[in-house]
């Protein structure tokens, strides 16, 4: 009986070590179905975002760089399914990660994007939710949790069914 | 569970070989004209009773110091293999390791990376091994350690005439017509450090039974060891980033959850200096390698901590804890975490100058400065002249298409598309400005951009280090050295001495020394009419004795 249980539980260090192991990697991103980590930042018009402030709304979180472009490449998308989904309760959040105001600007100008876009300038929403490389994309249901991480660019096809899968 | 009980009244466990109260024989399991083997006193390892059940097998598997061994050198082996070639860590970062090490050493090289060498500690197979490994030393010291303590507890001072007998150490005295002075024997055995244990004229002499725990101890030392690494694992135990700040620039430090803040004063980096006094030593190996000898490479930081509850992109509240010069082996420490200077980048572009003239005339109309990192849209110069930013490459080059881009966010090749605007070009002047480069994309200017000057700054890349499985693998390494000292230079040595009608019989064991105990022995019975007591494994070699000392 002894027996059994001293191997029980070395039987589960093994395994846990393993597992432990295993994760490792993937322990360092986002875990699907978390709460995804609150924030503020404040958009080019000069509205505060709190991702909090959304509860009830799905978020479309993106993390993107000018000089990036698979980023630029699915900004007009973002930019059309933004206005389909406004009003069905689905925000689009755009945080860049960190650059110059001019730069920023000019390339929001430049795309004509409606949706917020902000400047994590200290890095810190970036350290928050893993992000490396650009883009990705995380989205947040209605109870604020992450429901999936995309890395790399998204068709238009694919920004519309995220968005129809986190419309509350 | 089924239990023995010996003529003498004691009861064993099952599988007990020799009575632990009277070192009797109870298991009938040992030839009887043999010395006795005493290993683990002859009590009841689970392993060498029970061999039935998957449990039994299971126990009996780990406990064997075969496996162990084995286990051992496997672990060894594949940790010489994992040498071999450089581990993913160390392998270029361009090219995936699933390419890496077929390209650079051909099948082995595949071999290798398929059977996950190029990873070797977190190889599955490898951890398994490791895993079995620890669960060897513990099961083999479970099954060990707990039948010999009881054994050793429960030993009684009269031992049974066979078990006396087939000590490797004994002797009979007939004592009949002498006076054997026991209160002497005594006297002399405490003098030499033994406890006494006497019953009616017989005497049980220990001493130094505590060695016999060194084999367990080192390895409870051992399993610490073991548990240090696997907590690394765990959240909050361990941290090694590496984060980058420019001069000026203050960032989180990554691993501590936005707890501090790090700024970078400076980065000074220094070589040695033919023509500077301190450095007068070094002429000649300047001269020898004729390049520039790094002598110091210094970040100057300021150390803040997080106060309050401040969320991620919300101005943090930072309260200054201290400045501190990070240099090579000297790192700034505070609340275990340390920071090591580990690489550095000098000279990266930071603000440029630029003057707005007249081409023929060269007349100025005022200089610009532009912050690589944060340009404005707009200059104001003097009255009616200004100059607008169109557009503003860090890094640029130009596009398949002829379009010019940018590679990075990093201001390595900064470019610029600048409009003049003046009182007699209202409109304003478009000019492209790169690095040695002034295009006019609109045709002939009156006006350029004229360069001015370039403000440089450094960077620096330090190392986040935060371990707080160090205390324990210590302690486990700690463990491990008093487990080895301990068996290792102390032996636990018994004297038996029984009286049995006119005879005195003498009996030692060791686990360890023969020659020891022979020694204290010889001092103890010396002058006594008691025979010195005989080594009987000595004495076999010559001529097998076995019967006659049994009879």
């Amino acid at each position: 009986m002894m027996r059994t249980v001293i191997l029980l539980l070395l039987g589960a260090a093994l395994v846990y070590a393993l597992y432990t192991n295993f994760t490792k990697d993937t322990a360092n991103q986002i875990q699907m179905g978390s709460e995804a980590p609150n924030f503020v930042l404040t958009d080019m018009d000069g509205n505060e975002h709190k991702l909090s402030d959304y509860r009830g709304q799905g978020v479309m979180l993106n993390f993107w760089g000018t000089w990036c472009k698979p980023c630029e490449y699915e900004m007009p998308y973002m930019e059309n399914q933004y206005h389909a989904y406004k009003d069905q309760g689905v925000q689009i959040l755009a945080v860049n990660v960190g650059e110059s105001n001019y730069a920023v600007n000019s390339f929001v100008s430049r795309h004509n994007l409606s949706f917020p876009v902000m400047i994590d300038k200290g890095q810190e929403v970036q350290v928050a939710y893993r992000v490396d490389p650009l883009p990705v994309t995380f989205l947040i249901d209605k109870e604020g949790k992450v429901i999936d991480r995309i890395t790399g660019s998204l068709t238009e096809a694919k920004i519309q069914q995220h968005m129809e899968k986190i419309k509350p | 569970m089924d239990e023995l009980k010996c003529e003498c009244g004691h009861v064993n466990p099952t599988g007990t070989i020799l009575c632990e109260a009277c070192g009797k024989a109870v298991g009938n399991r040992q030839n009887e004209n043999k010395l006795l083997d005493m290993r683990y006193e002859g009590s009841a390892r689970r392993s060498q009773t029970y061999n039935k059940s998957i449990i039994d097998k299971i126990w009996n598997f780990f406990s064997s110091v075969k496996v162990g061994v084995s286990l051992i050198v496997i672990a060894l082996v594949a940790s010489s293999i994992g040498t071999i070639f450089p581990q993913e860590t160390y392998i270029p970062s361009t090219i995936p390791a699933s390419e890496y090490y077929e390209q650079e050493y051909g099948a082995f090289g595949k071999l290798y990376y398929l059977l996950g060498f190029h990873n070797l500690y977190s190889s599955w197979w490898y951890l398994v091994i490791i895993g079995m490994l620890g669960m060897s030393i513990l099961i083999a010291s479970i099954d060990r350690f707990f039948p010999l303590y009881r054994s050793l507890k429960n030993q009684k001072v009269v031992r049974h005439d066979s078990f006396m007998k087939r000590q490797r150490i004994f002797g009979i005295t007939n004592v009949s017509n002498q006076e054997v002075n026991l209160e002497q024997i005594t006297e002399r055995l405490k003098k030499q450090r033994y406890r006494i244990r006497e019953e009616n004229g017989n005497i049980l002499a220990e001493k130094g039974r505590f060695s016999r725990w060194g084999p367990y101890v080192n390895h409870i030392g051992l399993i610490i060891f073991l548990i240090g690494g696997l907590l690394r694992s765990v959240p909050g135990m361990y941290v090694d980033k590496v984060v980058w700040l420019r001069e000026g620039e203050m960032k989180e430090i990554p691993g501590t959850n936005g707890e501090y803040y790090l700024k970078n004063n400076a980065f000074i980096f220094e070589v040695y200096d033919k023509g500077n006094k301190e450095d007068e030593a070094f002429v000649k190996a300047i001269e020898k390698t004729g390049t520039a000898i790094a002598k110091n490479y210094q970040s100057n930081v300021t150390l803040y901590k997080q106060e309050g509850e401040v969320l991620p992109g919300e101005k943090p509240q930072l309260q200054k804890v201290k400045d501190f010069e990070i240099k090579v082996n000297e790192p700034l420490k505070h609340d275990h975490y340390a920071l090591y200077q580990v690489d550095y980048k000098l000279n990266e572009f930071s603000k440029m100058s630029f003057y707005l003239m007249d081409k023929k005339t060269e007349e100025k109309f005022g200089t610009l400065t532009i912050d690589l990192n944060d340009p404005k849209p707009s200059y104001q110069l003097k009255k009616g002249y200004s100059v607008e930013l169109m557009s503003y490459f860090p890094d640029f080059e130009f596009k398949e298409n002829g379009e010019p881009t940018t590679k990075t966010r990093i201001p390595n090749n900064p470019a610029f598309i600048f409009k003049m605007v003046t009182p007699d070009k209202p409109e304003g002047e478009v000019s492209f400005v790169a690095i040695r480069e002034n295009i006019e994309p609109a045709g002939e200017n009156v006006y350029k951009m004229a360069f001015a000057g370039v403000e440089t700054r450094n960077a620096t890349a330090l190392t986040v280090r935060k371990d707080l499985t160090l205390g324990i693998l210590f302690a486990g390494g700690i463990i491990f050295m008093i487990g080895v000292v301990q068996g290792a230079y102390w032996n636990h040595r018994r004297i038996w001495v029984k009286r049995k009608g006119e005879e005195i019989w003498i009996a030692g064991h060791t686990n360890k020394n023969w020659h020891g105990l022979k020694r204290d022995i010889a001092l103890v019975v010396q002058t006594t009419p008691l025979f010195e007591p005989t080594d009987q494994l000595n004495e076999e070699k010559f001529s097998n004795k076995g019967e006659e000392i049994s009879g």
